[in-house]
């Protein structure tokens, strides 16, 4: 396998409370291929924003803080470089794509003069080129008559045309890395498809990795090639999207599946996961799934299980993963 | 012969309209024509499910069905009497038979009352037991929506939004309600509690016999939860039917093409090729003909003149479409 675009390992974020430290993302780690669309998935508060936003180092609140762990992109520790380099990686090598297109765009400046305002940030352009840039990236998020609409400001736009403009602007600097945090969840189903296949043909003409960010396993089974699922803030599983969704071995993995709606025959109830998902500074000790298991044991509410490889680029945190062959039930 | 069953909701020819100020022709403001010659019915017990994507009027139709909102003209049948010209008097005995349940949990109940005292209103204005009773009758209804008694003296921020998912469903069901108007409720709601809500739904359902309009965007869950679906687009009814026949035989073009743009779990169906262009027109400039017709990839000429399509009359699945059913493929 070819060199990682990036590698993440232990990643730790804290949040200071009252005094107190609690950790919200515990020791990630992840590998993202050249060309890779790697999804992250979880439900509210598992952790898969803060992990994608301490990447960037855009972390809400001065309570937060990245307490530990490295991030190796093109070679180099990002975690290590001070703001004035932080920069130059954000838009740069990491363009970021958000679920709220209408917060994360100037309002009072066209669309076009801000994906040219992050070319001339970036790069030693002139106004005239960085237009003509601005343009043709307009164009190619399929934004029409993108000539006249450089001059349309946020609020011209309808909600699907928004996110294609934060996506331009996400863009514009050729990043290696496209971070997309739930950008279609606002959106129509219609209009879903549509950012969705914007984002796989992207991966496919520029050859960008995605880390997209989501709660719906739907989108996931459609355009990621391997996924990372999160809960509690640790990475539960990790592996191809087929093994992780078709066969899951975290019976947290397997729950989410299983209480899909679309999953089951109508009328019939629907298959759900008891209890609720931890809350910041209730974090169970020892798995933080153990108390919503049916799998568990003694054991797994005292030491926290480590992701171990269960089969090829597959990994499980559990004590007492699902066997779905006579091999795996043997180990 | 079985004599039919008086259905429990009739809506007929209704029409809620926004705005359109001014009288000097000119200078008029055309009106934003939310829900636009809707009719529908609803049978005791039933569970109809209206979907559509944001501004098609659905959450529109659902208040002005309960009078929660206004409406411009149509008849709403409530049980026997026209709620849209309903006297104060008809329009208590609809707020005593029908409750909402609301999207955003926390948004719909006050974080400064207890839980307890939330439903204890709702009990006292209806006048629904006798005050010496409110205490047991709150922990009955708190049981029913599977939570313990002891949640009455928590406030709504103590609770997950699950939790106050429940006791927004405990509030509705205070009333005894016929009918529940369950507007996106649990669309804020993470998977593994969404399921939750939705069996207690449905064992609601089976328990108390109320009929359910639940309105939603995911068609997933109206295909498990609802007996017949209501397809909306730009304020019409396009589509209505048993729930099945419309999922696996759709009859107009747009609820193929939702049913084709969700994404489903089976990683080899992968994205659709085609998926529908462009997005829903401003219901201010409405198109003329078919409103669908400027997306539509079956569209005739015919489509982009003249009165939009009616709902076809014929049995209970009906498409406002003029391309024979043989034409439609998800």
């Amino acid at each position: 396998m070819s060199e990682p675009i990036l590698s993440v390992r232990d990643l730790s974020v804290v949040a200071q409370v009252e005094g107190t430290t609690h950790t919200i993302v515990d020791q990630v780690s992840f590998d993202l291929q050249r060309g890779e669309i790697l999804g992250l998935v979880g439900e509210s508060g598992s952790g898969k924003s803060m992990t994608s936003r301490a990447l960037i180092r855009l972390l809400q609140s001065s309570r937060l803080s990245v307490s530990g762990g490295s991030a190796i992109l093109k070679g180099e520790d990002i975690f290590t470089f001070d703001e004035r380099a932080m920069r130059d990686v954000r838009g740069g090598s990491i363009g970021m794509i958000f679920q709220n297109p209408s917060s994360h765009l100037d309002p009072v400046m066209s669309i076009g003069k801000q994906i040219a305002e992050s070319i001339r940030f970036h790069k030693a352009v002139s106004r005239k080129e960085a237009r003509g840039r601005a343009v043709e990236i307009l164009r190619q998020v399929g934004i029409p008559d993108p000539e006249r609409r450089y001059n349309a400001y946020a609020h011209e736009f309808s909600g699907g045309m928004r996110q294609r403009a934060m996506i331009a602007v996400a863009l514009a600097c050729d990043p290696d890395i496209l971070i997309a945090d739930e950008p279609t969840t606002a959106l129509d189903v219609t209009v879903q498809a549509q950012i969705l296949k914007l984002l796989t043909d992207l991966r496919d003409t520029r050859g960008v990795s995605i880390i997209f960010i989501t709660h719906d396993l739907g989108i996931v089974s459609q355009i990621c090639d391997r996924v990372a699922v999160m809960y509690g803030g640790r990475i539960v599983e990790l592996g191809g999207k087929r093994e992780v969704i078709g066969s899951g071995r975290h019976p947290y993995t397997a729950g989410l599946v299983a209480c899909q709606p679309a999953e089951g025959h109508p009328g019939e109830r629907v298959r759900t996961i008891n209890g609720q998902p931890p809350r910041i500074g209730h974090m169970p000790a020892g798995c933080r799934f153990h108390p919503r298991c049916p799998r568990v044991d003694e054991w797994c509410s005292t030491v926290c299980p480590d992701l171990v490889t269960s089969g090829p680029g597959h990994q499980v945190a559990c004590h007492h993963p699902i066997p779905h062959t006579p091999a795996e039930a043997a180990t | 012969m079985n004599v039919k069953p008086a259905p429990l909701l009739e809506v007929t020819g209704l029409n809620v309209h926004f705005g359109g100020t001014g009288f000097i022709p000119g200078l008029r403001t055309p009106p934003l024509r939310a829900v636009n010659d809707v009719s529908l019915a609803v049978m005791p017990g039933e569970t109809l499910g209206l979907v559509g994507e944001s501004g098609s009027g659905k959450s529109t139709l659902g208040r002005a069905i309960l009078r929660l909102g206004e409406l411009t003209s149509g008849e709403i049948v409530f049980d026997g009497t026209d709620m849209a010209r309903a006297t104060v008097g008809d329009l208590n005995r609809l707020r005593r038979q029908s409750a909402m349940i609301f999207q955003d949990p926390y948004g719909a109940l006050n974080p400064r009352m207890r839980v307890g005292d939330a439903i204890a209103e709702v009990l006292r204005v209806h006048r629904k037991v006798p005050s010496s009773r409110i205490g047991s009758r709150i922990a009955e209804l708190l049981n029913l929506v599977g939570l313990d008694a002891g949640y009455a003296n928590s406030r709504p921020l103590d609770l997950s939004g699950g939790q106050c998912q429940r006791i927004g469903i405990a509030r509705a069901l205070a009333v005894e309600p016929k009918l529940i108007v369950a507007d996106e409720c649990v669309a804020a709601l993470d998977v593994s509690i969404q399921g939750q809500i939705l069996n207690l739904l449905m064992d609601l359902r089976e328990q108390i016999g109320m009929a359910i309009i639940f309105i939603a965007h995911d068609l997933a869950i109206v295909r498990r939860l609802c007996d017949r679906v209501a397809v909306m687009y730009l304020g019409r009814i396009v589509e209505t039917g048993p729930t099945e026949e419309v999922f696996t035989e759709p009859r107009h073009p747009y609820t193929a093409s939702l049913l084709r743009a969700i994404p489903d779990i089976d990683p080899d169906r992968g994205l659709p090729e085609n998926p529908l262009a462009g997005e829903p027109p401003s219901p201010i400039a409405l198109p003329c003909g078919c409103a669908f017709h400027p997306r539509c990839p079956n569209a005739l000429p015919d489509c982009s003149t003249g009165e939009p399509p009616r709902l076809g009359r014929d049995g209970p699945h009906r498409a406002a479409c003029i391309l024979p059913p043989g034409e439609i493929r998800i």
